[in-house]
């Protein structure tokens, strides 16, 4: 044998290991709406996952649109079609469960959570939230809270008010805030921040339990509690810019930081928009409280990926589940989202101010689901809210309001 | 074998294809969704994306429940925004292309400079359009700081985000109304036929209006379409979108009616200025009653523009703001986000009904004029 040719058997040997190791890699697609701001932690993700997997070719497929509403569209016509992606995106709990889990096309993931011990690294009431018919349906990356009110510390003492504690101590600040000028006490956005301060009223108002029985069909909307936190509501509202549905919750906050409004109920993403594009000072710059009335309640949304039925690379979306769940994978994504991790053991070191205090609020309180963001109604109710919400504004008639939304909730599948 | 020459083969090889695509396409696809809309499909959240979905024929259900269903209040006021939209827009269209067209037909100086950028903005996309006019319509910034500009304090008009209507009415009266109204084109018709001593037809149209007001006087009251009075009007946070809308699309009207004074021979004109015609009579009795061919195509095409428009509605308002809301943009939410896929099927049947009213008159005429030449 030549030189010359040993060195061309070496190289046909070696391009032959190539391919079979291609061959054997395999691909994942994940599927999401996590562009722009969101990008950079998905990335994070996607390369801790490479660092474990690195022969496997991720094709990280985002539909960018806020809260995923064109995602989802686009996710609808392709599982129609037949072609799901390996792992897809979707708010934990009945947004998922509701249009997904219901119609039998996800894969229950409970095995996966009693081998990787899941079960007892995140909270209780968070695996409840996620679980449905006896199945444990998608592995949160993140949690949000959805009660949070924001405030600009300066302005309020200024004015001399304090943070209210309840709703009728809101109503009272609202009308003292009133008599010194400031025509808006709250500020609020388009619809579905409306439907978020609807959803801090109420919760404020029937306190945790209520609220989770609510959404299991033990209360009704016409129940007088629930009439009565409508009319709550509406007072809220009264506290409240004219012009909300022309405005985004950026633009909301805006009029928290040049003090035109004192308060805004918004999740804690704002948190976020306050410290990285306003570069203000956590405590210092803007403050934050639980929403009036919510001090021991967490209200919570997450984002979760599950695994759909006929996946094509289920052992590659297997993996990249038990990636998004572990410890490393949740500190590396939570601290660039801005978000705090859904397991109990995360590393505090690696967060910010704001995060550290949720953080800290998520272990200690009694956590419930957010209805707006998906956690605890299904979409076909929480899209079509929005319009008893908007025709709540315009005839501030609660019973009506309470009677539309428990004929949404019968229809919904949730009550009786 | 008369029938068959060799150019009817070619021509129907030809067409075959082009055939066969628009009847799988455009007319299967109608079929399938006019049939989906009796269906019940999406009802049960269960069976809505299931891989084998259980789906039962319900007959008019969807479109009972949308007309007189408790949490439909939402189409139903779409409804009553898109005729105001419709109006409105064909109105602010019409009015401006012709003011346009007619001082541009005066040959000013720079005329085709003019043309040019009056035709402009019908190059853009609607949601080009409706980015800017969001911006500009913005309650603090744009077009409410105008007023600063001489002096005068900032209008505060919401725009997009106001939540007042006017001209409102009970959807109950729904049935009176309409009746009312077509009794009295009716009566109008039937006038007419007899001003030009057409019998039967006088006849016909005079009868119809006596039957469908005796319905509304005896009948109708009794109607019962809602439990509680349900009130409906213009909303004001339409406006801002008529305005996006009549801007994007004057100037095509404007195109139009420019091609049709021009189509208008001189002679005609010197013909009425001899006979003693003034400018203004000279419009009146020769230019307009020659432009009114024009008038009905742009009818027709801004009308059925503002039936199906959605893009535009959800660029300046967002698809989630129910005071300027359309039915396309239910149509979506319901079958894309609330999976209601029979309802949403439903909701895009009437809009075909209702742009079918405005194109299938205009067609069969076309066809008319086209086989008496």
């Amino acid at each position: 044998m030549s030189k010359v040719q040993f060195k061309k058997a070496l190289l046909v040997a070696a391009a032959l290991a190539v391919t079979t190791s291609a061959a054997a890699a395999g691909k994942l697609e994940i599927f999401s709406w996590w562009s722009g701001d969101e990008g950079p932690a998905l990335e994070a993700l996607v390369k801790l996952y490479k660092q474990k997997y690195p022969a496997v070719a991720v094709d990280n497929a985002t539909v960018s649109g806020g809260a995923g509403t064109n995602a989802k569209a686009v996710l609808k016509t392709r599982m129609l079609g037949g072609t799901p992606p390996d792992s897809f995106q979707a708010h934990a709990g009945q947004e998922l469960i509701g249009t997904w889990v219901v119609a039998n096309r996800m894969e229950d993931l409970s095995a996966l959570f009693k081998s990787e011990g899941w079960d007892k690294a995140f909270p209780k009431d968070l695996t409840a939230l996620i679980s449905s018919k006896g199945g444990i349906w998608s592995v949160p990356v993140n949690v949000h809270r959805s009660n949070v009110m924001w405030y600009n510390p300066a302005k309020l003492k200024q004015w001399g008010v304090t943070v209210p504690k309840t709703w009728p101590e809101f109503i009272t600040t609202c009308a003292t805030l009133k008599r010194k000028g400031v025509a808006a006490p709250l500020v609020m956005g388009e619809n579905w921040t409306q439907q978020h301060l609807w959803e801090s009223v109420m919760i404020g108002t029937l306190g945790a339990q209520g609220w989770q029985d609510l959404f299991s069909g033990k209360i009704k909307f016409t129940d007088p509690r629930v009439v009565g936190a409508f009319t709550t509501y509406g007072k809220v509202m009264d506290c409240a810019n004219k012009d909300a549905s022309g405005l985004s919750w950026q633009q909301a906050s805006d009029r928290i930081v040049d003090g035109t409004s004192a308060f805004n109920i918004m999740g804690d993403w704002a948190a976020g928009y306050f410290t990285t594009t306003k570069k203000l000072a956590p405590g210092t710059g803007f403050g934050w409280a639980t929403s009036p009335g919510t001090s021991k309640v967490f209200v919570m949304l997450a984002d979760s990926f599950g695994l759909p039925k006929g996946a094509k690379n289920r052992a590659e979306a297997t993996n990249w589940l038990k990636v998004l769940g572990s410890k490393a994978g949740q500190d590396a994504f939570n601290p660039l989202k801005g978000s705090i991790a859904a397991r109990i053991d995360s590393d505090l070191s690696k967060y910010n101010t704001y995060s550290k205090s949720a953080a800290t609020d998520w272990k200690n309180s009694k956590i419930v689901g957010s209805m707006v963001h998906g956690a605890v109604a299904p979409e076909s109710f929480t899209s079509a809210f929005g319009a008893i919400i908007d025709q709540f504004a315009a005839t501030k008639n609660s019973a009506g309001a309470a009677a539309a939304a428990q004929q949404l909730a019968v229809k919904a599948g949730f009550s009786k | 074998m008369k029938g068959l020459t060799k150019d009817r083969l070619w021509a129907i090889a030809v067409l075959t294809p082009s055939l066969l695509l628009l009847g799988i396409f455009v007319y299967g696809f109608i079929a399938r969704t006019v049939y989906v809309s009796f269906t019940d499909w999406g009802n049960d959240p269960a069976q809505a994306l299931a891989l084998n979905p259980i789906i039962k024929w319900v007959g008019f259900a969807n479109y009972q429940e949308l007309f007189t269903g408790f949490l439909q209040g939402r189409f139903r006021q779409e409804m009553v925004s898109t005729i105001f939209f419709t109006v409105f827009f064909i109105l602010g269209c019409l009015g401006l292309g012709l003011g346009l067209a007619l001082a541009l037909d005066r040959n000013p100086k720079g005329e085709a400079l003019w043309r040019t950028i009056f035709l402009f903005p019908m190059s853009l996309s609607f949601i080009v359009t409706g980015t800017i006019w969001r911006w500009m319509l913005q309650p603090q910034g744009g077009v409410n700081q105008f007023p600063t500009a001489v002096g005068a304090p900032a209008s505060t008009f919401g725009w997009l985000s106001s939540t007042d209507s006017i001209w409102k009415f009970d959807w109950n009266l729904l049935p009176i109304i309409t009746a009312v109204v077509v009794a009295i084109v009716m009566g109008v018709l039937a006038y007419r036929a007899f001003a030009s001593g057409q019998r039967t037809r006088t006849i016909v149209a005079g009868a119809s209006a006596a039957v469908l007001l005796l319905w509304a006087i005896f009948i109708a009251p009794n109607l019962k379409m809602l439990p509680a009075p349900e009130l409906h009007g213009f909303n004001l946070a339409l406006i801002g979108i008529i305005i996006a809308a009549v801007w994007q699309m004057s100037g095509y009207t404007m195109a139009l009616y420019l091609a049709g004074l021009r189509g208008i021979p001189e002679e005609l004109r010197e013909a009425a200025r001899v006979d003693g015609a003034n400018e203004i009579d000279m419009y009146r009795r020769v230019v307009f009653p020659l432009l009114s061919p024009i008038t009905l195509s742009a009818m027709i095409i801004l009308g059925h523009i503002s039936l199906k428009i959605f893009d535009l509605v959800y660029a300046m308002a967002g698809p989630d703001n129910t005071f300027a809301s359309v039915p396309a943009l239910n149509m979506y939410l319901t079958s894309f986000r609330q999976n209601q896929f029979a309802l949403g099927a439903a909701i895009g049947t009437i809009l075909l009904i209702l742009v079918a009213f405005i194109i299938v008159p205009y067609l069969s005429s076309q066809f008319r004029t086209e086989e008496s030449h």
